[in-house]
Parts: structure tokens; sequence; C-alpha cells
């Protein structure tokens, strides 16, 4: 009958209302300062760095200031000054570090090829989102302390990414080592088999 | 008597007393004018705070119909943390409007420009002198109420086109022509639908028509209208029109928030702009308080028992009530299209009503049946308006509903 449409309509909007008060569940607003949602694990904004160790964050930093970010960063934001000087990295090989390292985040464009072609995962996607600033020179620029964050932040925010990014580190680490292990036997074994072969032959 | 007693309980007097008290303070040749001033003081104070708290509680209703929240952020400015659940957000939208920039356009005629956000208001509020709010609480006893209450509520079409032709804008002047022709059709429906009431109690006064709808059958069956074979169906036809009268959805076409600019308000902005919603909930307010005095008893308490509740009281629940009604309805429905619109009234509303008309005509004619009779009566009665509805509905309906989706599932 004409009309039946309408009441039936009266009576979904009077169920919402009736369910708003007694059913969390179908309410969908999220009262954002006070309450926050969980961001999705593959949620990205802004580049962080990597460091080994939070209390020296400016000493362990894993990147080696190769530039190739810098090179490949489409809007061009992020900027690098290498040191004169090497430091000792995670496995003890001296390395350079960057002197300088700065992101503009007003003109980065989240698109993550800095993670991509970094080849000692150093720089990875960070979540933080709550980043307005009253200066947008100042306060917008990140600086090499501001960007540095643990890698134990790193695991919080991307759990399973840091995971897969350590076991493969750890294992580089160890085909190093072992590799290092085999070049040094062998060159032991060089130089425990040199003797043998220099020592001038006993006259008889 | 007992109804005497209760007619002079103290808080059914409290409010006349306290105007014939402050009155009295004046010299006498001024008096007349104090007893007025004082009577549109309180309706415009009682009335603006009520709209005030209408736009409130519109957005929150509307927000809990669609599993939303609604504002509740607003708080008051000298108490950190306390927020009321966000009830002082009428007073910070007002100050917002009142802070923004009046702008009004080169071209535009500047004098009808400013004084159609006034008519309209004015207007509006001119409707509200002729409710009963209560047992004595009329602000004007007119002979003729009705006839002026749809004269002044008509005025406020003026005002919607002053607003669109001083503009000097074709939106605004196409849309106020749209507005003007939703207006009128639905005008119709809306008087017609209150003929029978002053058929039946053969007066066009408010007050006599609240007082024609006393009386309970075993003191709980109130002898209201709206349930009367001939009430009904005339109260269903009057919210009808009093939606799109009032320009609410589903008939909120002079302005469509989502699909035009803003209709004949595209050109004002600041206060003005806030003077025609304001004008608009007050004609809202007014056309209520209108269904309430005609069909739903107006101040008449529902059951004989709660009578001792003042007058007035029973007024502004039953207000409430249409209100959220209403808010419930523009929740609900979806906007209609302008075809669709006039169809509704000229094919739909205006026969029904008329018919309708010929329902009560019917029902004073037979008022001396009784008994068994009495069943008739209502048969016939009920015949006469819902066959004609059945069958205009179909016809109405065939080749329309139900709807099939070509291309959607």
């Amino acid at each position: 009958m004409l009309g039946s449409g309408i009441i039936n309509g009266l009576i979904v909007t009077a169920k919402n209302f009736a369910g708003s008060y007694h059913d969390p569940e179908r309410m969908v607003t999220v009262e954002y300062p006070e309450q926050k949602t969980v961001l999705p694990e593959n949620y990205r904004n802004f580049p962080f760095l990597i460091t080994e160790n939070a209390t020296d964050p400016m000493g362990t930093l894993r990147c080696v200031a190769c530039q190739i970010c810098e090179k490949e960063c489409p809007p061009q934001c992020i900027i690098i000054e290498k040191s004169k000087d090497k430091k000792p990295d995670a496995t003890g090989k001296l390395q350079l570090y960057p002197a300088i390292f700065g992101i503009d985040t007003s003109v980065c464009m989240s698109c993550q090829i800095c993670v991509e072609v970094c080849p000692f995962d150093a720089i990875k996607m960070d979540k933080v989102f709550e980043i307005a600033t009253t200066d947008r020179f100042q306060d917008l620029f990140l600086d090499r302390e501001r960007l540095a964050k643990p890698n134990s932040y790193y695991h919080e925010i991307h759990p399973v990414e840091a995971a897969e990014v350590d076991g493969r580190l750890l294992a580089e680490r160890k085909a190093a080592e072992e590799k290092a292990k085999v070049a040094a036997a062998a060159k032991a074994a060089a130089a425990a088999a040199k003797p043998v072969v220099t020592p001038p032959p006993a006259t008889p | 008597m007992s109804a005497a007693a209760l007619t002079d309980s103290f808080l059914e007097r409290a409010p006349l007393a306290l105007r014939d008290w402050v009155v009295n303070f004046l010299p006498a040749p001024l008096q007349w004018l104090g007893h007025h001033l004082i009577t549109i003081i309180a309706v415009l104070a009682v009335f603006g705070t009520f709209f005030a708290f209408t736009t409130i509680a519109e957005r929150k209703l509307l927000a809990r119909l669609q599993n939303r929240l609604g504002p509740n952020r607003s708080g008051l400015p000298w108490i950190k943390g306390l927020t009321l659940f966000g009830l002082s957000q009428p007073f910070a939208d007002a100050i917002k409007t009142l802070t923004k920039e009046d702008i009004v356009p080169a071209a535009a005629d500047k004098c009808l420009h400013f004084l159609a956000p006034v008519i309209v208001v004015a207007f509006s509020l001119m409707t509200f002198a002729v409710l009963p709010f209560g047992r004595h609480l009329i602000p004007v006893e007119l002979d003729a109420a009705l006839l002026y209450f749809f004269a002044a509520g008509a005025a406020t079409e003026l005002a919607i086109f002053m607003a669109g032709w001083s503009s000097r804008n074709k939106y605004s002047l196409l849309a106020a022509m749209r507005a003007l022709a939703q207006l009128i059709s639905y005008e119709l429906p809306l008087i017609l639908s209150v003929v029978p009431i002053v058929l039946v109690t053969s007066t066009l006064s408010t007050q006599n028509i609240v007082l024609a709808q006393g009386g309970w059958t075993f003191g709980f069956l109130p002898h209201w209208f709206v349930f009367t074979p001939w009430g009904f169906p005339a109260f269903i036809i009057f919210l009808v029109a009093a939606l799109a009268e009032s320009n609410r959805s589903p008939f909120d076409l002079p302005e469509a928030e989502s699909e035009l600019i803003a209709g004949h308000l595209t050109e004002y902005s600041g206060f003005k702009y806030a003077l025609f919603f304001m004008a608009e909930y007050f004609g809202l307010t007014a056309l209520s308080g209108l269904g309430v005095t005609l069909f739903l008893g107006g101040w008449q308490a529902p059951i004989a028992a709660l009578q001792f509740i003042p007058s007035y009281a029973w007024f502004m629940l039953k207000l409430i009530g249409m209100l959220v009604f209403f808010i419930w309805i523009r929740g609900t429905l979806l906007r209609l299209r302008i075809d669709q619109l006039t169809r509704l009234a000229w094919q739909f509303l205006v026969p029904l009503a008329l018919l309708n008309v010929g329902n009560a005509a019917f029902w004073i004619l037979t008022a001396s049946w009784s008994g068994p009779l009495q069943l008739i009566r209502w048969a016939i009665s009920l015949a006469i308006i819902v066959i004609p509805f059945i069958l205009l509905g179909r016809t109405l309906t065939a080749g329309y509903a139900p709807r099939t989706y070509r291309y959607a599932p």
C-alpha cells in the first residue's frame, strides 16, 4: 500500500536511534583526541632513521651516508653531508656516517622510494601523523637528531616488516662472519702451510 | 466543581498573575501597552530559546538516527572540561553567525535585500499570536484566528520571492520561483485539511477549537480530532503540507543543501542567512503548534487524571513531540524531485483533502446516530477516505513502483 515504505523507513531509523544508545557496535564515531584508532600495519607517512642503540642514537645510526636516497628522492627533500672521519658500525666495520641528514617534510610526498633503495635498511617509514606546527620552516625540516629513532621503535610500529629486516640483517652478518672465518681460516692455513714450505731444507 | 478548582490551580494562573503584578506598576493609561509588550516579550523569549534548543536537538537526534554522536564538544567558556553534552552549541553558532561578514551584492536591490529576512522572521513570529498555549494563555483572542494564521503564514512566501528577486542573481530568482511553486501548491492541501475542523466546530477561533476537543470517554480516551475517521487523514495531510510549507526534508527543495548552491539564499551571508533559518524554525514551530491545537487537543491533558499538570506544559510537550516527529521524518526520507513534489500535492493530497471535507460533512449530518448506528457511522466514514486512498495510491504508483533497476543488482 502507498506509504508502507515510509513506515518501514521510519522503523529503520527508530531502530538506529534506540540502538545507538545501547549498542556500541553501531557507532562509527571515534572521538579523536581522546580516543584513537589503531593504524593499519602498512600505514606510512614520513621517513625516519634507524639507530641500533637508543642510548647513543647519533653514534649508532645505520646510515652510512651513501646518498642513494638523496639521489633517488623524487621531490628532492633529503639532504645528506658525508662525515670526514669513519666510525665502526654495528658489525664493527669502519664506515662513514651522515654529518648532516635532513628531510623537509613539507616537500616529502611519502612515496617510500628512499626506503626501497636503501641497501643498509637504515631509513624506514614512520607512523606519526600529529605533526602540526606553528613554524613551517624550522619545525617541518627534520634534522638528524629528530629523525633518529631506535630499532625497538621500528619493531613497535611495523612488527612484521621489522622482524623480516632483522632476520635478514642477522643472516647477512652471519654469512659475513662465516665468510670472514673461512677467509681467516684460509689465511691461517696459508700462513701455517707457508712455514712448511719456506724453511730451508736441512742439509743432510 | 473540580474543573473550576483545577482551573484556578496556582501553576495554571502563575504566568497571568506575574504579568498582572508587573502591569500594575505602570500608570493606568499605559497598562494596555505593558500588557501586550509583556506578552510579546514572553513569546519571543520562550520561542527564541525554544528555537535555539530545537537546532541542537535536531542535530543530536539526526545524528542518533544515523548512528552518529552529534555535536557534543562546545562547553562553557569559563569552565574547562564541562561540556554538558554540547548544549551550549546554539550559542556558539549564534556568535559565529553574528561575527560573520555580511555581503550584499553590488547589483542587488539593497532595500529589498535587507527587508526580506526581516519580513520572513516578522511574519513567522506573527503566527504565534493566535496559538492558545494554555487554558488562559493566548496572546490575542481573535474570532477569525485560523484565517489570520494562514494569512500571516502565507506572507512568508512573499519574503522568499523578495529574497530571490532582490539578489539580482538568476539562480536565486529561479530557486525563488521553484520555492513559490512549492509553497503555493502546498498552501491548498494545508488549508483544505483544516476545513473539516472548521466545519465540525463551526468556529475559526483556535481557543474554541481546543475547547471543543475537551472531555474524555471513560476518563482516558480524549476527544481529540485526530482520533476521528475524518480527523486522522486531515492530520496526515496537514503534516505533509506543513513539512512542505516549512521547507523541511523531504520537501526541502527551495534550498537543497546537497544539490543547489543555497536556492534563494545564495546571496545571503552572516546573520541574514541565519535569520532565514530562524524563520524556517519559527514557521515549523508555529505550524506544529497549530497542528497540536487543531488535532491533538491543544493544551488538553490526554487523561482526565493528569489534569493537575498545567495546561501550557501539555501544550509544550505535544509541541516537542511534533517537532521530534518532524526531525525523525527528516532523518528518514529522501528529498523529492520538483515534479514529484507538485504531483503529490495536486494529484494526491488535494483530492484526498477535498474528499475529507465531504467526510466531515457526513460526520456532522450523522451526529445524532447512536448505539449500533455509531459503528456504521465509523465504517462509512472510514470507507469514504480509505478506499479512495488505496485506489489513488494504486493508480498513481502504477508504472512507478516497485521500481526495477537495470544496472544495479
